[in-house]
């Protein structure tokens, strides 16, 4: 993985700090266009990967590259899935089992069909799963998958609900079918790395807020420093500025001195916002002789 | 540990469920659901104790509490049966339609059992840190309020289930525009009268879309209802608070609580003249498992807290969410009955069109 990721909460109207904020970079990231120049500058940068929802607006993002793959040939996609607004307000519309079937494939393949059919009929949800893996996956056809998300609110509420078995399911999937290593987002690292361990994911990578001032890191900031001490796991920072409430120099000096940490993800839409991150990962994490957007 | 039931699995039980299993001190010892097949799929993967029937649910697993997420229509029969046990109840909002919510909350208090409804926003800090300024008089005397929820919920007509029925509980009005009145409630009592209260359907056949209403409060203070449900231009719900007072205006929502404060307002601690912002980040507390913000977890792990604490002088009391109820069917009796034409009638209803829509 890359030191540093591009997050996409910035293009889709997401900001936890401002409503008003939110609105104006939804309104600025409508041409998808718009989303492409900040790719493109993150990519002159040295930052060639992208961790993005399933957001159907991602689907154009993936046309561009595919469309010119002398260009992108190296970029790659971390996509998390599944984008859950969609699938929580069909739920609200049709009941649980309603929405699966609503995003089950529907071109009638005979293997969606016994998949799905076979797996409601046995109350196995490892069809279901596995089906709704690769309708979420199509829009990346031919580009490089190689992490795949479960999204925080799916896999916390899997913890949850403690249905550990379908993290196995979907790290099984990801692994066989596409050729890629299952990521975990998640609000609670330190009970998700329980969990985790008891299916068996060995050495899982696993995003979660890590942050100087503690935000949204449940289980408390002393178990999510002891985690990273002493758990084996590969663990990506996402909210390391605590949207914004932290000082970018300040947090990224507190978050480069956290042990084993492989990656951190960041939102910015501005050429300065980029290259400044990318400049204070370099000064407080160097790696000899590499910048920071060059492979750990 | 708190023993525990879920009953109801639709989108707010089965969030419920995940946020109380992960709690420390709380084991749930069963779930119970109208279908079947979800209580399968759980009972295989998690070997939760599942009920399709309430009543035998209650008889033969012991248990401290139960949490109510069914129909708002039939919580009123599920949380006096609940209390008949001695059992301390977290019920869904709308608490009860039917108007036998001063009953349920006098039930719970002669029983001296916790008795709490899902008002999540009362748990949000920037909402919270609103109270305390109200009530330490930043902004002097209050004369104005507007209180609004937006967000895309019925975005084209749907087939039918409870919640498209608004005696089921169903629609904009007891879904969306409970949150915002009962926090008008929090911060001002109940009102008086309520007038100019339009119940319009936009998509939903059977029930209402958009919700607008003007409440009177006895000192001469108003408040302003709009709410919309079929707004898509929201990515989810969206609630905002703006109060205007003597010496300052407050507008808050979930992320910001920003106060304006005039010269010669009574500053509360940390305040200046002028703008002040206080960010979600400053003022949330955190809580120990988060899965769809922080106000849902912190919600429930108080229900828990006053239980074991034995307290029945809860936040969110039974009391409180009736004052709800209440408003709510003054809305719609006012809606019922229509503005007063120059001549003093009463305008008649507008015939149902027979509506064609672009999309869907």
């Amino acid at each position: 993985m890359q030191r540093l990721l591009l997050g996409d909460n910035q293009f889709f109207g997401v900001n936890h700090m401002s409503e008003e904020k939110a609105r104006a970079q939804a309104m600025r990231f409508q041409d998808i266009h718009a989303v492409i120049n900040v790719l493109d500058t993150a990519y002159d940068e040295g930052i060639k990967t992208f961790m993005c929802t399933t957001h159907d607006r991602i689907g154009q993002v993936c046309d561009h590259m595919r469309a010119d793959p002398a260009r992108y040939k190296d970029y790659e996609f971390f996509p998390c899935m599944p984008y859950a607004h969609k699938y929580a307000n069909a739920m609200t519309d049709y009941g649980m089992l309603g929405a699966v079937k609503r995003f089950l494939p529907e071109e009638g393949l005979l293997d969606a069909v016994i998949r799905g059919g076979m797996s409601l009929a046995k109350k196995d949800v490892e069809g279901i799963v596995t089906l709704l893996v690769d309708a979420e996956m199509k829009m990346f056809h031919d580009l490089n998958t190689p992490v795949i998300f479960l999204q925080n609110v799916v896999v916390d509420l899997l913890l949850g609900l403690k249905f550990k078995e379908a993290f196995r399911i979907f790290a099984n999937h990801v692994r066989a079918r596409y050729n890629a290593e299952p990521g975990f987002i998640t609000m609670n690292l330190p009970m998700l790395l329980g969990a985790l361990d008891d299916v068996g994911i060995e050495n899982p990578i696993v995003c979660s807020n890590i942050n100087k001032i503690g935000f949204r890191m449940c289980g408390g900031f002393e178990a999510y420093e002891q985690a990273l001490k002493e758990r084996k796991f590969r663990a990506i920072a996402m909210s390391v500025y605590a949207s914004g409430a932290i000082p970018p120099q300040e947090a990224i000096e507190w978050v480069c001195r956290q042990p084993n940490i492989e990656s951190i993800v960041f939102g910015a839409s501005s050429r300065g916002n980029i290259r400044n991150t990318r400049e204070l990962v370099d000064r407080y994490w160097p790696v000899a002789g590499k910048p920071a957007a060059v492979t750990a | 540990m708190v023993k525990l039931a879920v009953v109801g699995l639709g989108k707010m039980g089965l969030s419920h469920h995940a946020i109380i299993n992960a709690h420390p001190r709380v084991s749930v010892d069963a779930v119970c659901d109208g279908t079947g097949y979800l209580l399968d799929v759980l009972n295989k993967y998690t070997g939760v104790r599942t009920f399709t029937d309430y009543e035998t649910m209650l008889r033969e697993v012991p248990l401290d509490a139960v949490l109510i997420a069914t129909p708002s229509s039939i919580h009123a029969d599920m949380v006096r049966m609940a209390l008949g046990k001695g059992l301390h109840v977290f019920c869904e909002k709308p608490f009860d339609i039917t108007g036998g919510g001063e009953d349920l909350a006098a039930l719970a208090r002669e029983k001296g059992l916790v008795n709490q409804v899902g008002y999540h926003y009362r748990f949000v800090g920037a909402f919270q840190e609103v109270k305390r300024l109200l009530d330490a008089g930043a902004i002097g005397e209050v004369s104005h309020v507007l209180a609004e929820a937006y967000g895309p919920v019925v975005l084209k007509p749907m087939g039918s289930s409870w919640r498209t029925l608004r005696a089921e509980g169903g629609g904009c009005l007891y879904d969306y525009a409970a949150h915002p009145i009962n926090l008008l409630n929090w911060y001002f009592g109940s009102p008086e009268a309520v007038g100019g209260t339009v119940l319009n359907s936009i998509f939903s056949r059977e029930t209402d879309d958009e919700v607008f209403s003007t409440l009177f409060f006895g000192d001469g203070k108003s408040a302003q209802v709009s709410v919309n449900w079929s707004d898509e231009s929201y990515r989810k719900m969206s609630t905002k608070i703006t109060i205007w007072g003597t010496a300052g205006r407050i507008y808050a929502d979930r992320q910001e609580c920003q106060i304006y404060l005039r010269d010669g307002a009574k500053l509360p601690p940390g305040c200046q003249t002028g703008w002040n912002v206080r960010y979600t980040t400053e003022l949330t507390e955190p809580v120990w498992f988060y899965m769809r913000g922080e106000e849902y977890s912190a919600q429930l792990d108080y229900f828990v807290r006053c239980i074991e604490d034995k307290r029945t002088d809860n936040v969110n009391s039974f009391e409180n969410a009736t004052v709800t109820d209440k408003v709510m069917a003054m809305m719609v009796e006012d809606a019922a009955r229509g503005p007063v034409l120059p001549s003093g009638e009463r305008l008649a209803p507008a015939p149902k069109r027979r509506k064609r829509f672009l999309f869907g």
